[in-house]
């Protein structure tokens, strides 16, 4: 068994960026199949475009169209791609400094073997077919010295954002107390820990504890049953939403414990949730359980006296 | 300006950490390593500062999470940034010279094994011209490196001497994830990764955190007989296009290095070059003499935990001042793609003539 739990995890969202008229600029040429670069305060014509000249610091505004041939000043062959790059095989990075300009572009030559790249190759861009105004509109391929058909102009009027995904994959750990906590719970178990300091116990038990910074290492087993210290009426739906509104998500004090779990507060109207509520959890049918809080499905009223408020108020 | 000294430093390196994203229990017996170094509790502790990033293990508010380990209540004096723990230094040392606080822990942590890290680190481009193409670290780096070789400024061979020499020294290291050399004939027999860049010339992808403990004068004097006096600190960046830049270069480097005066006189320099011909660049643009010995340590080669291998370069470097091993030493932290941001740090014996 390993020290830790593990489980994939992916992280993603698409961002939605407004490009301002420098880049706008840029962006809608390539959507016409046109590179557009700018001449910068030293003279050098480079695409693409900076925002500001580097040197003078002003607004970028002497744009040049250029050509869409080049020449290889540098490359890379990719092994091993990664998820997003311009091919899902081995191809080359490069850099292309386009016929006319003074810098190079950073983009994708599509050659099947590295023995077909090499600096001062000619390349000359291979535009897609559907274009929305973004960098991966285009791809360098070898230049046979045939121009490819000219592109059509693929949309109308100036592109003022792009939509770039991003999305991360991650396999993602708890810490060892936390597994210890996650096992327990496949067990029916709800596992804490006590500072060895200050006495407090922690559920779920954490790496260090947040007053000490020392290890909690004195593992202790709670009951199910707590205190409502704090709670919510979720009324406002939302994506991946499991239970209709409007439901109660809750701070649970458990009994014994100095830090208040979330959780749902079922079986019980909204509006008679209240601080002092005592709960217990109902835990799902056994065959159902795995390392998660999940196995308690939500906790209910016990039926018993609401709890003072002295019992819970350094808890808060 | 306030003599500001490194008085303590402790580091963990690995290959696959198999904690939490937020290291907070790797950070722990860290912290413990400091306080036992200088006698010292948290109470003494007058500002913490952390370098970490949310993307690196997908953990979101991880540098939040890993206060836990300081303990904080009372509350402490706390700030993070998101680049190498070698900034966060910066801004501790800062701190010390506006006059609040004596003392200072800075320490940084990173999971870089819990995603794909060279492709996280497209993150950290143009995201409009060149993220939606995910141009990963090690392409990037080996454009650059084809750059210095076309050009006549290195070569296959010189890259691999880096190497041969790290992997060799990395062998004295404890906390080294790659070591053992052999020769420069046999690493150049090893196949290319990512043309002309073979996997020996790129820093292994490392899990780990380390803590670096900064105090002013007397208390410096009282931690150690031989504090590295911090004599010049300084860091600048270069621009976020790749193409305006000059690859072969590492002009914000050559900028940092001028501004503490140079750098005569370093006898041992800890470079943070996660690429073998990134030392090259380093040596060159620093302006480092010819006799200064690099990477004792093994340097980034044999390790390089993200947002903290810069940091460990000035724990480094400081370890060689404390043990008499040298006078004058540099510790050098790099951030961002191709060499774009660097940051030097020149420590001595001696707090005379501090050159900032």
């Amino acid at each position: 068994m390993s020290r830790t739990l593990s489980a994939p995890v992916t992280v993603s969202f698409d961002y939605t960026r407004s490009v301002g008229p420098v880049l706008g600029r840029f962006l809608t040429g390539l959507r016409d199949g046109q590179f557009v670069g700018a001449r910068l305060s030293d003279g050098r014509v480079v695409v693409p475009p900076p925002e500001f000249d580097p040197v003078t610091h002003r607004a970028t505004a002497d744009f040049v169209d250029v050509a869409e041939t080049g020449t290889v000043t540098s490359w890379t062959w990719v092994s091993e791609p990664v998820a997003g790059q311009p091919f899902d095989r081995p191809f080359a990075f490069a850099l292309v400094t386009l016929d006319g300009t003074d810098a190079p572009l950073l983009h994708a030559v599509d050659v099947a073997s590295p023995d077909e790249i090499s600096t001062g190759l000619k390349v000359r861009a291979r535009w897609a077919t559907e274009r929305t105004g973004a960098i991966t509109d285009v791809v360098f391929v070898p230049d046979t010295g045939t121009a490819a058909a000219a592109a059509p102009v693929a949309g109308e009027g100036e592109v003022t954002g792009i939509v770039t995904p991003v999305s991360l994959d991650y396999t993602y750990a708890a810490s060892p107390e936390e597994s210890a906590f996650f096992r327990g719970l496949a067990e029916g178990r709800l596992v804490a820990q006590r500072c060895p300091q200050c006495r407090k116990v922690y559920v779920p038990p954490r790496p260090a504890c947040p007053v000490d910074g020392v290890p909690t290492v004195e593992e202790i087993e709670l009951s199910d049953t707590g205190t409502v210290t704090t709670f919510c009426i979720v009324n406002v739906p939302f994506l991946g939403q499991k239970i209709t509104p409007p439901y109660v998500s809750a701070y649970i004090l458990l009994d014994g414990a100095d830090i208040a779990l979330q959780h749902l507060i079922l079986d019980i109207p909204v509006e008679e949730i209240r601080m002092g509520l005592r709960v217990k959890a109902v835990w799902k049918p056994r065959e159902e359980w795995g390392t998660t809080i999940e196995n308690i499905s939500h906790f209910a009223p016990t039926g018993d006296a609401d709890a003072d408020y002295d019992t819970y108020k350094h808890h808060l | 300006m306030r003599d500001v000294a490194v008085v303590g430093f402790a580091q963990r390196q690995m290959q696959d950490y198999d904690g939490s994203p937020t290291c907070a229990e790797l950070l722990v017996p860290i912290f413990g390593e400091c306080y036992e170094q200088t006698g010292w509790t948290k109470k003494d502790i007058g500002f913490w500062c952390s370098g970490s990033s949310d993307y690196l293990a997908g953990r979101s508010f991880s540098f939040v999470s890993a206060i836990d380990a300081i303990g904080v209540l009372p509350p402490v004096n706390e700030s993070h940034v998101e680049m190498d723990a070698a900034w966060a230094l910066y801004e501790a040392w800062l701190k010390i010279q506006t006059g609040e606080v004596d003392t200072a822990l800075v320490f940084g942590f990173g999971k870089a094994s819990a995603g794909v890290l060279r492709r996280t680190l497209s993150l950290q481009l143009d995201p409009y011209t060149l993220t939606p193409l995910w141009p990963d670290t090690v392409s990037i780096a080996a454009l650059q490196a084809r750059l210095g070789i076309d050009g006549g400024a290195w070569d296959e061979a010189a890259m691999a001497e880096v190497v041969n020499r790290s992997l060799t020294d990395a062998e004295k290291n404890e906390y080294a994830v790659r070591a053992g050399g052999s020769s420069v004939k046999e690493l150049l027999a090893r196949p290319m990764f990512a043309d002309p860049l073979r996997k020996h010339d790129a820093a292994p992808v490392t899990d780990g955190a380390a803590a670096i403990v900064l105090a002013a004068g007397d208390r410096a004097r009282e931690v150690r007989e031989r504090p590295a006096w911090i004599t010049g600190l300084s860091h600048f960046t270069d621009g976020l296009h790749l193409g305006t830049r000059d690859l072969t270069r590492a002009e914000s480097a050559s900028r940092a290095a001028a501004a503490v005066g140079g750098l005569d006189g370093v006898e041992i320099a800890e470079l943070h070059a996660p690429f073998s011909h990134q030392e090259l660049i380093l040596r060159h643009d620093l302006g480092l003499a010819d006799d200064a010995r690099i990477n004792p340590s093994g340097g980034p080669l044999a390790g390089n935990p993200m947002f903290t291998g810069g940091a460990i370069r000035i724990g480094e470097a400081a370890r060689r001042i404390w043990d008499g091993t040298a006078d004058k030493v540099l510790g050098h932290a790099t951030s961002g793609p191709a060499l774009q941001q660097n940051l030097v740090c020149v420590m001595e014996t001696v707090s005379e003539g501090m050159g900032i």
